[in-house]
């Protein structure tokens, strides 16, 4: 029964933001910055604990104040009575921004030809105007990591928030050289490679990894000394992960590459994440002792192996953590990041537990991707990335009232949304003629 | 003589339990569940007595009868078997690509009853699943309902052998990829895909008078007609238009849905479910009032042109139209958290628990002619029933056990992790696969395409 009261207020409380959002004909809303109060909320700052009764105060983009009584005359005040606010949720790894339809070639930017590519910028391809963008933030995801595919080094991904017009506008301060490490597993049961072949392969990759880097350490130790160096963006940019400027993002999902990869980078003294890490409770000792941390995702993803338990993928952000592993969660989506709250939900109800997986999604990712000081969690002097929800953001019937982004009020609309409104109720209905 | 009727007897118990070779049917009592009937609210505190298979009672303070084990949910949550209207978990092969119809082929022919995928399925909570050929063609092969009970090595067991036949049915990009820009034969164009379907109907029809006229003329004197050649394709399309087979229409954009109500309602054809549906919502009244509904993801959209302008909010649109609407997985890892699928259309539409949980339960068995023998918990129907910790709409519920006929196919307690029943000999170490390939609707028509890798990671 008091489920059924609850849904009953999650029915009307679906149509309250469409419905002060409802627009007047040729009028469109836009995000727009301001002061804003947030008054009389519950707080869930994740690093600070909860906060009841709480206000926070926007201005410049950035949490101004969050206290009980914060006294801010010239502010919009939106009244949070009952509703909860989180930190904008980080996605750590996506293709957001760089595909529109993934089966049509044209609308496909995260891909480029070349096994040594790791001067492609995610960030240049990113298009601030993807129907993704709108479709993902009202879910309270605000910042995502994008992260371009392919080779062995495919390229450097880029971590935006969710508004702006510009790349650069969305840009939230962190980039990766992603690395995919050379792989012993089957793609999928289109990978019709022999075994043989597969082993081939890796071996393949292996030594020309080897070699890349080789070359780079040369690259960057030549030109440490002054030499004048002929135009070579490829090694220039892997250089400037030896430099210890960029992290190196190494994608790596079975269990015996994830050992080879620890080893790999053990005499590298880089920065190094691990993404993927599918297989990462096998050997989650091993990832926890040489300090590395993940952003492990898709958790809703089949098990790698026909012999293993059926809720491999679900419990293996929790695996990992009790390990002693520090571990950000991604959807690996393009279209349906939205989904990460679930995907965090499904961590913490199979092992990770609820602040866990909370913190998967905000200040670890945060920390992982080196902008901790900037967003995360709700502190006083980081960017408003803020999301206010009815409750809890990862229960699929909680309804995110509103979202903030660099400070930004975002409309709570999409094209799903617009559709919803003009087709719940057609007009005409039935054609009776 | 005496002697001899017993044996007469004994001999003719054999015999008729050879001829109604059993599926195992299971007795259990559930104890102090919160009760979710879907068709008849939710009881707190209730228990739930199974007796061969049957749903014997409901009700609180139930006793086991003698030798029925009892199950002690208290502060759990049981509900129906989830019932997902679109897969191709337990089958080895999901398309015949050869010809814009294949009406004749059987997924029936195809059930692999090793695949770990059904006991994964089990795990989360789907008992049922609709087992369907592809979409490379206008009108596809005939659909398996599968019932999963796991551990049988005959594939007749996990057959839901009392469920009605069902066809498949595909509209738009992929039919008209593989015959029209595949084979270079209509069709290559939603028109072609239209007139496929009415050239098809019609030789059925002409085909069923032909044999009215042999069968009327076989019974005159000196009748010296030559009956004509059986035809198994065209046989089958004159059963779709006798009403004997449910169409499952693979469709998304709202003009081939309307497109295939226009057919519909010409051949007199009445029993029609519209699987993904993805523009469902621009035509849901004319679904509602003339289909059997329609059968949707929770929210997938943008993975190929055709769903580009979906949107999320479909279910709750269909629903709130009157459409039997029913959320689907067509893979085989969304299979296995079809009640978090459901929850979707609270955020997105702000559903009750009871519309939601509908969307996983008797709405996918109306739409697959079952819904007098499972989709609730009532008196009278097959036991298949899941116990969830948490309520089965939250993201953080958990299943625990899952039953099919009252027999226990699922136990997160005391299940062993590898559930192979069967593991190559040749297989040296086992292969690790990093993304499964959980989308099988265009499987085996890679032959068609060159560049197969790019397809088959988007084309549902």
């Amino acid at each position: 029964m008091k489920r059924q009261v609850k849904s009953f207020f999650a029915f009307l409380l679906a149509f309250m933001p469409i419905m002060a959002m409802a627009q007047i004909d040729g009028e469109f809303i836009k995000p727009r910055s301001g002061k804003f109060l947030l008054q009389n909320a519950t707080v869930e700052t994740i690093t600070k604990g909860t906060l009841k009764n709480t206000s926070i105060l926007v201005e410049n983009g950035k949490i101004a104040q969050i206290g009980t009584s914060i006294s801010a005359p010239d502010a919009e005040v939106i009244d949070c009575s009952g509703l909860v606010i989180y930190p904008g949720m980080i996605d750590g790894g996506t293709q957001l921004g760089l595909v529109e339809v993934n089966s049509v070639p044209e609308t496909v930017d995260y891909a480029e030809i070349g096994n040594f590519t790791p001067n492609m910028q995610a960030l240049t391809a990113v298009n601030p105007n993807t129907e993704a963008v709108p479709v993902t933030r009202v879910s309270g995801v605000t910042t995502v990591m994008t992260v371009p595919q392919g080779g062995l080094f495919p390229g450097t991904a880029a971590l935006i928030n969710l508004v702006g017009y510009t790349p650069d506008q969305m840009y939230a301060g962190a980039k990766a050289v992603v690395m995919n490490f050379p792989s012993s597993a089957r793609r999928g049961r289109f990978d019709r490679r022999s075994d043989e072949d597969i082993k081939k392969d890796n071996e393949k990759a292996q030594k020309e990894a080897n070699e890349i880097w080789e070359r780079a350490k040369s690259y960057h130790e030549l030109s440490q000394k002054g030499a004048e160096l002929e135009y070579y963006p490829e090694m220039a940019q892997l250089a400037k992960v030896i430099a210890g400027e960029l992290p190196l993002m190494i994608e790596v999902n079975a269990a015996s590459d994830i050992q080879n990869a620890i080893k790999w980078v053990a005499d590298k003294n880089v920065k190094v994440i691990f993404s993927g890490v599918d297989e990462g409770w096998r050997v989650a000792d091993e990832i926890a002792k040489a300090g590395i941390p993940v952003i492990t995702g898709p958790v809703q993803d089949l098990p790698t192996r026909q012999s293993d338990r059926y809720d491999a993928a679900y419990s293996n952000a929790g695996k990992m953590a009790k390990a002693g592993v520090k571990v950000a969660i991604r959807t690996n989506e393009s279209e349906n990041v939205r989904n990460l709250p679930f995907h965090a939900a499904f961590a913490a109800a199979y092992g990770l537990g609820k602040e866990e997986a909370w913190k998967a999604v905000t200040i670890y990712p945060a920390e992982i991707l080196g902008v901790a000081d900037q967003y995360g969690s709700i502190e006083q002097g980081k960017v408003a990335n803020l999301i206010v929800a009815t409750e809890d953001p990862f229960e699929t019937r909680s309804q995110i009232m509103h979202v903030f982004i660099n400070g930004y009020r975002i409309p709570l609309s999409n094209r799903h949304i617009r559709l919803y409104q003009e087709f719940l109720e057609r007009s005409p209905n039935l054609n009776t003629h | 003589m005496k002697k001899l009727n017993y044996f007469l007897a004994a001999l003719l118990g054999l015999s008729l339990q050879v001829a109604e070779a059993q599926t195992p049917k299971g007795s259990v009592l559930i104890k102090n569940a919160t009760v979710i009937t879907v068709t008849n609210g939710n009881l707190e505190n209730s228990d739930v007595l199974v007796q061969d298979g049957i749903i014997k009672q409901i009700g609180q303070n139930l006793n086991a009868p003698s030798g029925v084990q009892t199950i002690d949910a208290t502060g759990k949550y049981l509900m129906p078997g989830i019932i997902d209207a679109h897969s191709h978990v337990g089958l080895d092969v999901v398309n015949e690509a050869t010809s814009p119809i294949v009406a004749e082929v059987r997924m029936k022919d195809v059930v692999n009853p090793y695949e770990v995928g059904l006991y994964r399925a089990l795990a989360g909570g789907v008992t049922i699943s609709h087992a369907m050929h592809g979409s490379a063609n206008v009108v596809g092969g005939q659909n398996a309902t599968l019932k999963h009970r796991w551990g049988s090595s005959d594939p007749a067991d996990i057959i839901m052998q009392d469920a009605p036949r069902t066809i498949k049915f595909a509209l738009g990009e992929n039919p008209t990829r593989v015959h029209g820009r595949g084979n270079g034969i209509q069709p290559r164009s939603r028109m072609g895909v239209e007139a496929i379907l009415r050239n098809g109907f019609n030789e059925a029809l002409q085909y069923k008078k032909a044999w009215e006229t042999y069968n009327a003329a076989k019974s005159q004197k000196g009748n010296t007609m030559v009956a004509p050649e059986y035809d198994e394709r065209l046989q089958t399309l004159v059963d779709i238009l006798d009403g004997k087979i449910i169409i499952h229409c693979h469709s998304y954009r709202a003009d081939e849905i309307y497109m295939l109500i226009n057919v519909a309602k010409d051949f007199g054809i009445s029993k029609l479910v519209f699987q993904h549906t993805n523009e469902g919502f621009k035509v849901a009244p004319e679904i509602a009032q003339y289909t059997m509904g329609a059968s949707v993801f929770a929210d997938w959209w943008a993975y190929k042109f055709e769903v580009y302008y979906s949107t999320a909010f479909n279910a709750a649109i269909l629903q709130r139209n009157g459409a039997i609407t029913s959320i689907n997985s067509d893979s085989a890892e969304l299979i296995r958290h079809l009640y978090h699928e459901a929850a979707k259309t609270q955020r997105y539409g702000g559903l009750t628990d009871e519309e939601a949980l509908a969307m996983i339960t008797i709405n996918p068995a109306k739409q697959l002619g079952i819904d007098d023998k499972v989709g609730s918990l009532e008196v009278g129907k097959q036991a298949d029933m899941v116990i969830f910790e948490g309520h089965p709409l939250s993201s953080y519920a958990v299943p625990q056990m899952t039953f099919v006929d009252g027999i226990k196919y699922f136990d997160i307690k005391t299940d062993k992790d590898d559930q192979r029943q069967r593991v190559s000999p040749t297989e040296m170490v086992e292969e690790v696969m990093l993304t499964e390939e959980n989308h099988r609707c265009m499987q085996d028509t890679e032959f068609l395409f060159e560049t197969a890798n790019a397809l088959f990671h988007t084309n549902h």
